[in-house]
């Protein structure tokens, strides 16, 4: 497969009888998984400058409450389990397209679509409480920094719901074409770092929050 | 149902900008009734608008930034002229509307104007020094320039409709939130950056994936030309760069639009943190423009000299040296913000230590002249003029890393002065060379070579006219942005540097006029055989201009080739090549993707500035679904049959 | 350049160089570094100016008296030049940096054992407001220092962020709302100074510029004399009319001054000024006085 889908930029279309460029070949997989994870790591560097903004503002309560006075560490953790467990599904399903198995894939899509689905819904619960009880982003600029580095991962998660839902659709209606494997290889990078930064964001914002 | 949006937007009490914009629109009218008589649409559409090419969408980055170099020279012209007589009168131009002046006029030539030349000549070059085909994703490659293009449309858009921001080309809080800055000025700025910077941003991760993933067989890492180690260097700090800017813009948004304190004043915002944030964007933004023109000038020098690039490892190491150091000295913006002395200390000296191998690489083009055969062309001549202009500008550039120093000179013209210093002596200079330089690359014909040189002699002693009294009048403590002065002793010198504004205007004339000449006697600058220069890189082995391939056989490096070897041996196996041995080669199909998702784009930001939240919504929808249609394609690339290869490269050779 | 070395004599002996002509310690010290510095790096930047333009030419294609030698493109012994000499400037300069951030960090005490008279800024929009907290007086837009006495400044800000420079007497440092940043200056001699707000804060930036009267110390004493027995008081009413957007037509004077008005305008009890009214940019919005 690798072989006859070399890239755009490519090599595909080097001598066929010259066996020697093989060397140069790489396959479109790979090239593609490569960039998507030199995207990933810009995404992970805007998120440590809205991480840093969170350090700078967090003991600027303005009078208002801070991290000890509002966060519930059990809707988090709750949150958290969801996001964890649908980082294990979200793997069967890539397993599950690589070997063209329907059942798996469709099933763990969906599995990890519903945990998606409730981990959004844990946070906006969340954030709704906050904003009730006079606690928004408007409150205070620890709270401004709080919902935005928060808010910014909830929004990829809620981007990567949409896109877990093109995937399956795609699949659907194309089958398990290699671009639409590649696609899905991507899909599950991207599912898996906002695991990555959702456990940076427990630990930082939640424990440390509680704890201090 | 439009928001902000009303007729008062639109400035008919103001007759500068409504003459500028009506004429700005008319000609664009005129432009686009043009071709569409002449019937020109469908051609444009194919070939261009929707080309995934990496060499023709590099052609139009560069376009685009030749377009908004007019475009932002007025502004220097407008500011220029508005200072050389505002002594003691308010001059001709009201603070409101100068405040518009300078801020657009750093906005446009920073990110629409340097970022996509540099950005063109990358992806017109890189790609055929590599040997290869295309970039890694050729039409997210269309996406970033449409993007681009987009933002550049915005900040267009706010000459006629609403203002600009008043703010600077950097919107420093707290004057750049709502309490202060309370018209769509600042939304305006961010949205078109916004925009422009994913394009950016995309922009990068291509490269970086091109270049370390694909190259033609035997092209080492250490076999690379210089220019594509630039490039590479370039594109990590994009990647690594502007992603904070995002952030940044993102907060300062958060703060304008929903009452957010980032920045703010009241509630706990910090604008030193503001500060932070987007000098570590911003310094490293002013390598990922200097990089590659100096990757540009290692290809000239070493090609007019007739001679390999000097201390080649060196020179990469150096790169490297810059990329990473990139990052370590943004503190050197905010010396007089009253951190302690160990901090400024740390960062003055962490900033002269980029002067190291900045100079390194001075020397290495002084050594590759040194025993060479220099030939004056024009690209040459830019070098030339870069070399001994930029260690000037880096020169002030190490005494403002000084912190005493910085603390009579900070924000001063001085600092004016020295940054533009090194953006046309260093950035500018090297655009051009390399424009100069694969001109014929990409049309098959050369610019008129007089012309070119009498625009060079205005751009460099216009330079040297209009910021030698700049420097002059740091060092009398006049300070930047004046919209009106009353010391007498600044104004002839402000006068000089009008002149040297209409000097460098003669140059741009010259290079519109040289641009047209050369076009109309396209016949006689005719370049037949690919290579005008003799040079000794990989887009010199094919043909000009290239074929939508590049190449007919992928290039075959080599361990042993030195200098122009690899060329000529890559010219061998072209011509060697058996007729019957050439393949089908697969190629991407063209795709609208970008510029319909830009289309949207435009609107949608549009639609933000102004408060218009269901246009908004129906932007992003369009874009989205742009991309969902385009994901949808069952065939994603177009084979060109042996048979028209072949037809191709045997045509170009005979 | 040809421009540059004209301008070096005439950066000798005029007179109107604010910068390069300080009146004050910490001018002299700034400008002092800063020429050193200068000499330090004209020391590597005139012989590569010189070696570009040489090189470029004497291995000018129609020169057969210059050897072809496409052959040297390595040389072990270049390259350590090369990477060293630059070092060893920098390493030079970096002391002379290093040396300099220390001893003239804006915050430190000025040499001497003179009690430095306290002088409280703050910039609005568009103007400044200094304080003199033991004199219980302030002006605006005009600066009155006694000359010899070291001048301990807290600056502020009550609007957005700009900086206060004196270019005669040194050093500037930013004003930011909220916060108070510290500068130490001197006026050795006495005489009249051009001090201005050196970071763009709004369309009436060009007008926040002021005198700095630098006058003997008897003269001083007599001016604050003056000043106290005349004028309006400077409370957190009258404040709040000067914290307005717009440009004062001449300089003033405030008699007396409530005693912690400073502290209430850094520490936010007194919010930051109003910024503009909303709408299409034109003077009644961005209100400025026509000169």
């Amino acid at each position: 497969m690798s072989g006859a889908e070399a890239t755009a930029g490519g090599v595909h279309a080097a001598h066929p009888a010259a066996g020697h460029v093989r060397d140069a070949l790489v396959s479109k997989r790979i090239v593609v998984g490569y960039g998507f994870w030199i995207f990933l790591l810009s995404d992970i560097v805007m998120f440590s400058a809205f991480f840093a903004s969170y350090q700078v503002l967090v003991n600027e309560t303005a009078g208002g409450p801070s991290g000890r006075d509002l966060f519930d560490i059990s809707n988090t953790a709750i949150e958290t389990a969801c996001l964890l467990l649908s980082s294990f599904t979200c793997g069967i399903a890539s397993i599950g397209a690589q070997a063209h198995r329907g059942t798996w894939f469709y099933g763990a899509m969906t599995v990890t679509f519903l945990l998606g689905l409730a981990f959004i819904g844990l946070e906006a619960h969340e954030f709704a409480g906050l904003v009730a009880q006079g606690a928004g982003p408007t409150r205070s600029a620890f709270l401004s920094a709080f919902f935005t580095l928060v808010g910014c991962h909830g929004l990829h998660v809620s981007g990567g719901l949409l896109w877990l839902l093109t995937m399956m659709a795609q699949v659907f209606f194309k089958g398990y074409r290699p671009d639409i494997l590649r696609r899905m290889l991507c899909f599950s990078l991207f599912w898996h770092a906002l695991d990555i930064i959702w456990v940076g964001l427990f630990s930082i914002v939640y424990l440390m929050g509680v704890a201090s | 149902m439009f928001g902000k949006l009303t007729w008062q937007a639109i400035p008919f009490d103001q007759p500068i900008p409504l003459c500028a914009g009506g004429l700005v629109i008319v000609i664009i009218l005129a432009v686009l009734a043009y071709i569409a008589l002449k019937g020109w649409l469908p051609y444009l559409w194919r070939e261009w608008i929707t080309s995934v090419d990496h060499k023709r969408i590099g052609i139009m980055y560069t376009l685009l930034a030749m377009v908004m170099l007019l475009r932002g020279f007025v502004d220097a012209l407008m500011m220029r002229s508005q200072q050389a007589l505002a002594f003691r009168s308010d001059g001709y131009l009201p603070p409101e509307h100068y405040d518009q002046i300078f801020s657009a006029h750093g906005t446009l030539m920073i990110f629409f104007v340097a970022m996509p030349f540099v950005i063109g000549l990358m992806n017109f070059v890189m790609p055929l020094q590599l040997g290869i085909r295309d970039v890694a994703f050729p039409t997210l490659n269309s996406v970033s320039f449409w993007l681009t293009a987009t933002g550049a449309l915005l900040i267009n858009v706010s000459l006629v409709v609403g203002e600009f921001a008043r703010t600077g080309w950097l919107p420093f809080p707290p004057l750049s939130e709502i309490r202060y800055s309370p018209g769509v000025g600042v939304d305006y700025y961010l949205w078109s950056l916004q925009i422009s910077g994913v394009g950016t941003l995309l922009t990068g991760v291509n490269f970086v994936t091109t270049i370390l993933k694909l190259h033609a067989p035997g092209m080492t890492y250490m076999r690379m030309p210089m220019f594509c180690w630039t490039s590479l260097a370039s594109s990590l700090l994009i990647v690594a760069a502007f992603p904070v800017l995002t952030a940044t813009l993102a907060m300062l948004l958060l703060d304008r639009y929903l009452g957010f304190h980032f920045f703010t004043n009241e509630a706990g915002g910090n604008i030193m943190m503001f500060m932070n944030l987007i000098w570590v964007w911003g310094h490293p933004e002013v390598y990922i423009l200097i990089l590659p023109a100096f990757g540009i000038y290692s290809e000239v020098v070493s090609t007019f000299s007739s001679k390999p690039l000097f201390g080649y490892r060196s020179m990469v190491m150096a790169t490297l040296v810059i990329c990473i150091l990139a990052f370590s000295v943004w503190l050197h913006h905010f010396f007089t913000m009253g951190a302690g002395a160990d901090v400024n200390a740390i960062f003055g000296i962490a900033s002269m230590v980029i002067a190291v191998p900045t100079g390194v690489k001075v020397f290495n083009w002084l050594f590759t002249m040194y025993g060479g055969r220099v030939v004056f062309s024009t690209p040459m001549m830019f070098s030339l003029g870069f070399m001994v202009t930029f260690v000037i500008g880096g020169m002030t550039g190490v005494l403002l890393a000084v912190p005493p120093a910085d603390f009579v000179l900070h924000n001063s013209v001085f600092l004016v002065a020295h940054f533009h210093n090194v953006i046309i002596g260093g950035v500018l200079f090297g655009a051009f060379a390399g424009y100069y330089y694969w001109f014929p690359k990409a049309f098959g014909f050369r610019l008129h070579e007089n012309l070119g040189k009498a625009a060079f002699w205005c751009w460099i002693i216009g330079f040297y006219v209009a910021f030698m009294p700049l420097y002059v009048l740091g060092l009398m403590g006049m300070t930047r942005r004046m919209q009106h002065y009353d010391v007498a002793e600044w104004h002839p010198w402000l006068l000089i540097a009008g002149l040297g504004a209409l000097i460098i205007l003669t140059g741009i004339v010259l290079q519109v006029v040289q641009l047209i000449v050369s076009i109309r006697h396209r016949a006689e600058l005719r370049d037949l055989t690919g290579d005008p220069w003799n040079g000794s890189t990989l887009e010199w082995a094919t043909t000009s201009p290239p074929p939508a391939f590049n190449f007919a056989v992928l290039p075959r490096i080599r361990p042993n080739d030195m200098f122009r070897e690899v060329k000529e041996h890559a010219r061998q196996q072209a011509s060697l090549v058996d007729p019957a041995a050439y393949t089908d080669i697969e190629m991407p199909r063209n795709s609208a993707t970008g510029f319909v998702c830009a289309f949207f784009a435009t609107f949608m930001g549009f639609a933000l500035i102004w408060h218009i939240w269901w246009l908004a919504i129906a932007g992003a929808v369009g874009a989205y679904i742009t991309f969902v249609v385009f994901a949808w394609r069952d065939r994603t690339e177009e084979v060109i049959p042996a048979i028209e290869v072949a037809r191709i490269s045997r045509g170009a050779a005979a | 350049m040809r421009l540059a070395a004209l301008a070096v004599p005439l950066l000798l002996t005029a007179c109107h160089w604010a910068v390069l002509d300080p009146k004050g310690f910490v001018g002299v010290s700034d400008v002092t570094i800063l020429i050193d510095s200068v000499i330090i790096m004209l020391a590597i930047v005139v012989p590569t100016i010189v070696a570009t333009v040489f090189f470029a030419w004497w291995f000018r294609a129609s020169n057969t008296r210059a050897v072809y030698r496409p052959g040297f493109f390595y040389s072990g012994r270049i390259e350590m030049v090369v990477w060293g000499i630059p070092l060893l400037v920098i390493m030079l300069l970096g002391g002379v940096a290093w040396i300099g951030s220390h001893q003239l960090d804006p915050a430190a005490p000025l040499p001497g054992n003179k009690t430095p008279l306290e002088i409280q800024g703050v910039s609005l929009d568009w103007k400044w407001l200094f304080i003199y907290p033991d004199q219980h007086v302030a002006t605006v837009n005009q600066l009155m220092l006694p000359a010899g006495v070291p001048i301990h400044f807290s600056l502020s800000s009550g609007s957005v962020m700009t900086a206060f420079f004196v270019p005669q007497l040194g050093s500037m440092i930013y004003t930011m709302n909220g916060m108070v940043t510290r500068l130490n200056l001197i006026a050795d001699e006495p005489g009249t100074f051009y001090g201005e707000a050196s970071h763009f804060s709004g369309d009436g930036f060009s007008d926040m510029h002021f005198d700095v009267h630098a006058m003997p110390p008897d003269q001083f004493a007599a001016w604050v004399k003056s000043t106290q027995s005349a004028g309006k008081t400077l409370d957190a009413a009258n404040y709040g009319a000067l914290a307005k957007q717009g440009v004062l037509p001449a300089p003033m004077t405030y008699g007396a001054v409530e005693p912690t008005l400073f502290q209430q305008i850094a520490t936010q009890k007194l919010p930051p000024g109003p910024g503009p009214e909303t709408g299409r940019p034109d003077a009644t919005v961005s209100p400025r006085t026509s000169q």
